[in-house]
């Protein structure tokens, strides 16, 4: 019988993966790169939950996930355009005109 | 219509010329032969109009009651509770009347002015276009004013006459008011006049107070039939009040000293109405209410020993005086003194007779010392005059007959007048009215040594105008000349007057067996209230003829004693001057008129001055103090509370703006601008709460 505790073992693992990404790299393109692992982490999780639990919520919600990624996915490009096109760069850490 | 319906007339014809003189003539300086037409026409309208009026009523009404035209509702002052709790209205109609005593007065006042508008022309005529234009129509508003006074027929109108006559006796005598002391005449006369006035309001307000009315008939009926005598003190209160205005406007005790100094305006003016008319009007006012001091022994008997007194005091004065003006100011003042001394007596048909015959001989004397003025080019003191009867015979003979007048020599207007005075004096001595007979024999003696010194004083003034040399230096004596006609004319008409008028108005029957023959006397008689008492005949023929001979006596022992003191030639009053040396304190107080101006100016006039200075002080310093405390703590308040605006309101404003600033100091750094910043916060966060969700367990 296949459990579902592996699955929500490599969700973590990615999620964490994305989530330390998401902190450390400066590179703008990596961290959006990192925000798709988190999303993907959490579908392999919606996924495992709705196998195991027999509710197929679970996976139309992951559609639903992919979807809004693809979007954030290409709002985030747009954000990277518009910052290079300013800075003609794509490191994070250059844009912080906001600094209090 | 008659005439007697209109007599609201009488006062407008003169409105009108003093209107026309006022505003057109004097503002363009209209010439001379308008200005004194228009003049005249205004007062000889309503002189002929007047006598129109009055004799007619004689031949068409019942001369018993005054014939009332009422022309308009003046004040309606809604209901008032008065005296008794009556509730009455104050509902006071501008009403004129004709009766007896309104008729004698409208008679001569409106004469006697016509004939001295007449004579202005020949006075005034040096004078400049327009101030002549001003002379006439103060003097055409003049005859306004006394007519009113005189037609009225309530208080408060004869009131608005009363004033009226005050205030063109104001601005005439100050008519040469460039010159500082005529203005300062004119002032005293108002002022003395207000404090009169003063008691004359108070006894209108008293008499609507006790009877409703103003109406003298509403009056005269309320005290005829005041049985059992509740008004008598109301009578005397109203009845001194009334005196005092009377002492104010007729110059008697203690109120007298304007009269002299307004001799100050020019002379016709001084036989107008400083002489024949408005100072006649306190006695008017008196004999209009009679009914009154009937009532009241004490305000009759006050009116009677002021007038006495005044009688002597001011001949004495005129015993000394060397300004022709200034005797026949201080004559005039005497002479109003017999007038209330007759009415104090009440005698008020005598004092009104009295005031008639002097308005001829006193007008006529003063237009004649006027005349002479004129002669002598301004000259007024008699020391340098003299001599002048060969150059002025009209005036001299005008000017003798009027003298001789008022000395009381029979059987001119004068004696027939003042012995009237003196025989009820005396009667009312006998009889011992109201139980005075004591001191209204005094009185009768203080009238009898007046008649002896007006007598003296008199002729000392014709013999050292008339008689001797000139003194005035020869220069002058070529300037002496008669006057035009239009001012000997109303003097010789005003001489013939002093001659038969008193035997013709009032002829003295009762020496004869004749009563009744008396005109006025019958004329008058409903005019005054009689309680029916009246002893007629206290006094026999016998003692009639005795005073009437002692009072003849007295006077020509008067004109016998300043013939031998001012008739004889080497010296020039030798006599009069030794007598001055022999009694120097008495010349001097009777020449300086008894100090009276200076004790006046010591007391009251200071003791104004001095209240006013106080009252100034009280302003500058407690009204003013006052102001400027308040100004002052105003200025205070705001400062403090400026003070709190600023610093509180401000700084509880600025206080939350500083913790704001402080706080944001800190907070802002938050805002580390470095996305991954939040995202790390944001986990951080995120992990404390599952820290927190897994201690509590939820």
């Amino acid at each position: 019988m296949i459990t579902a505790e592996p699955y929500v073992a490599l969700s973590l693992i990615l999620f964490c993966l994305g989530l330390i990404g998401l902190m450390v790299r400066r590179n703008f393109i990596t961290v959006l790169m990192s925000v798709e692992l988190m999303f993907n982490a959490v579908n392999i999780n919606l996924i495992a939950f709705s196998f195991r639990l027999g509710d197929l919520a679970g996976q139309v919600l992951a559609i639903f996930v992919i979807t809004v990624a693809a979007a954030e996915a290409a709002i985030g490009l747009g954000l990277i355009i518009a910052l290079v096109r300013l800075k003609d760069t794509v490191a994070l850490d250059q844009a912080n005109e906001m600094r209090g | 219509m008659s005439f007697y319906d209109l007599i609201w007339l009488v006062p407008l014809f003169p409105l009108a010329g003093a209107a026309f003189n006022g505003l057109v003539s004097n503002r363009l300086g209209l010439e001379k032969k308008v200005t004194h037409t228009v003049a005249l026409i205004g007062s000889g309208l309503a002189w002929l109009w007047g006598w129109a009026a009055v004799i007619q009523w004689y031949f068409n009404e019942d001369i018993h009651h005054p014939y009332v035209v009422k022309v308009f509702e003046w004040i309606s002052g809604g209901e008032l509770t008065i005296f008794g709790g009556r509730v009455v209205s104050l509902d006071i109609a501008a009403s004129f009347q004709v009766d007896a005593l309104s008729a004698v007065m409208v008679g001569f006042v409106t004469f006697v002015g016509f004939l001295i508008h007449l004579y202005s022309v020949g006075y005034m005529h040096h004078e400049p276009d327009r101030d002549y234009a001003r002379y006439f129509s103060y003097l055409n508003l003049f005859m306004f004013a006394m007519l009113t006074l005189v037609t009225g027929s309530n208080l408060p109108v004869l009131f608005v006459g009363w004033e009226g006559v005050g205030l063109c006796s104001y601005l005439l005598i100050g008519f040469y008011f460039e010159k500082d002391w005529c203005a300062s005449a004119g002032m005293k006369a108002f002022i003395v006049n207000r404090i009169g006035d003063f008691g004359f309001l108070l006894a209108i307000f008293f008499a609507f107070f006790y009877f409703g009315t103003l109406e003298f008939d509403g009056l005269y009926q309320a005290m005829a039939n005041d049985h059992h005598h509740v008004f008598a003190g109301a009578a005397t209160i109203i009845g001194l009040l009334l005196f005092v205005g009377a002492m104010g406007k007729s110059a008697q005790l203690p109120l007298y000293v304007w009269l002299p100094d307004a001799m100050a305006g020019p002379t016709p003016v001084s036989a107008l109405i400083h002489a024949a008319t408005m100072v006649t009007a306190g006695v008017y006012m008196v004999a209009r209410c009679n009914f009154f001091y009937q009532a009241s022994p004490t305000a009759m008997l006050t009116v009677g020993v002021i007038g006495g007194v005044t009688a002597v005091f001011a001949a004495t004065i005129g015993l000394v005086q060397n300004d022709i003006k200034k005797v026949l100011a201080y004559s005039t003042v005497s002479q109003l003194g017999y007038m209330f001394l007759a009415a104090g007596t009440g005698a008020y048909i005598a004092a009104i007779f009295h005031v008639v015959t002097h308005a001829f001989f006193k007008a006529c004397l003063f237009l004649g010392s006027g005349s002479v003025i004129h002669g002598c080019g301004g000259e007024q003191d008699i020391r340098k005059m003299g001599g002048l009867k060969k150059y002025m015979p009209t005036t001299f003979w005008t000017f003798l007959v009027a003298t001789i007048a008022i000395a009381g020599i029979p059987p001119l207007a004068g004696f027939v007048s003042k012995d009237a005075i003196l025989a009820k004096t005396f009667e009312a001595a006998m009889t011992n009215l109201n139980g005075h007979g004591n001191v209204y024999y005094l009185l009768w003696f203080l009238g009898l040594s007046g008649a002896a010194m007006t007598a003296f004083y008199m002729f000392r003034l014709v013999f050292m105008t008339f008689y001797g040399s000139f003194r005035g230096g020869e220069e002058a004596e070529h300037h002496v000349h008669e006057s035009p006609w239009t001012m000997t004319l109303p003097l010789q008409i005003l001489a013939v007057l002093s001659i038969v008028g008193g035997v013709l108005i009032g002829f003295p029957g009762q020496l004869f067996h004749l009563e009744g023959w008396s005109f006025i006397d019958r004329f008058m008689e409903p005019v005054v209230l009689s309680h029916g008492e009246h002893g007629h005949h206290a006094v026999s023929l016998g003692l009639e003829w005795g005073l009437v001979v002692l009072s003849v006596a007295v006077a020509l022992g008067g004109i016998l004693l300043a013939r031998s003191m001012y008739l004889n030639r080497d010296p020039e009053f030798a006599k009069a001057n030794a007598l001055a040396e022999r009694f120097p304190l008495v010349y001097k107080l009777l020449l300086n008129k008894y100090w009276v101006d200076e004790i006046y100016g010591a007391t009251f006039i200071a003791g104004t001055i001095k209240l006013s200075r106080f009252l100034w002080e009280v302003d500058a310093r407690v009204v003013d103090g006052a102001v400027n405390g308040t100004a002052l703590s105003t200025v205070g308040s705001s400062f403090i509370s400026g003070v709190f605006d600023l610093k509180v309101v401000d700084g509880a404003v600025n206080l939350v703006a500083t913790i704001y600033d402080v706080a944001s100091r800190w907070f802002r750094r938050l805002q580390v601008g470095f996305a991954q910043g939040y995202a790390m916060v944001m986990v951080f966060g995120a992990a404390v709460l599952l820290g927190i969700f897994y201690v509590i367990k939820l």
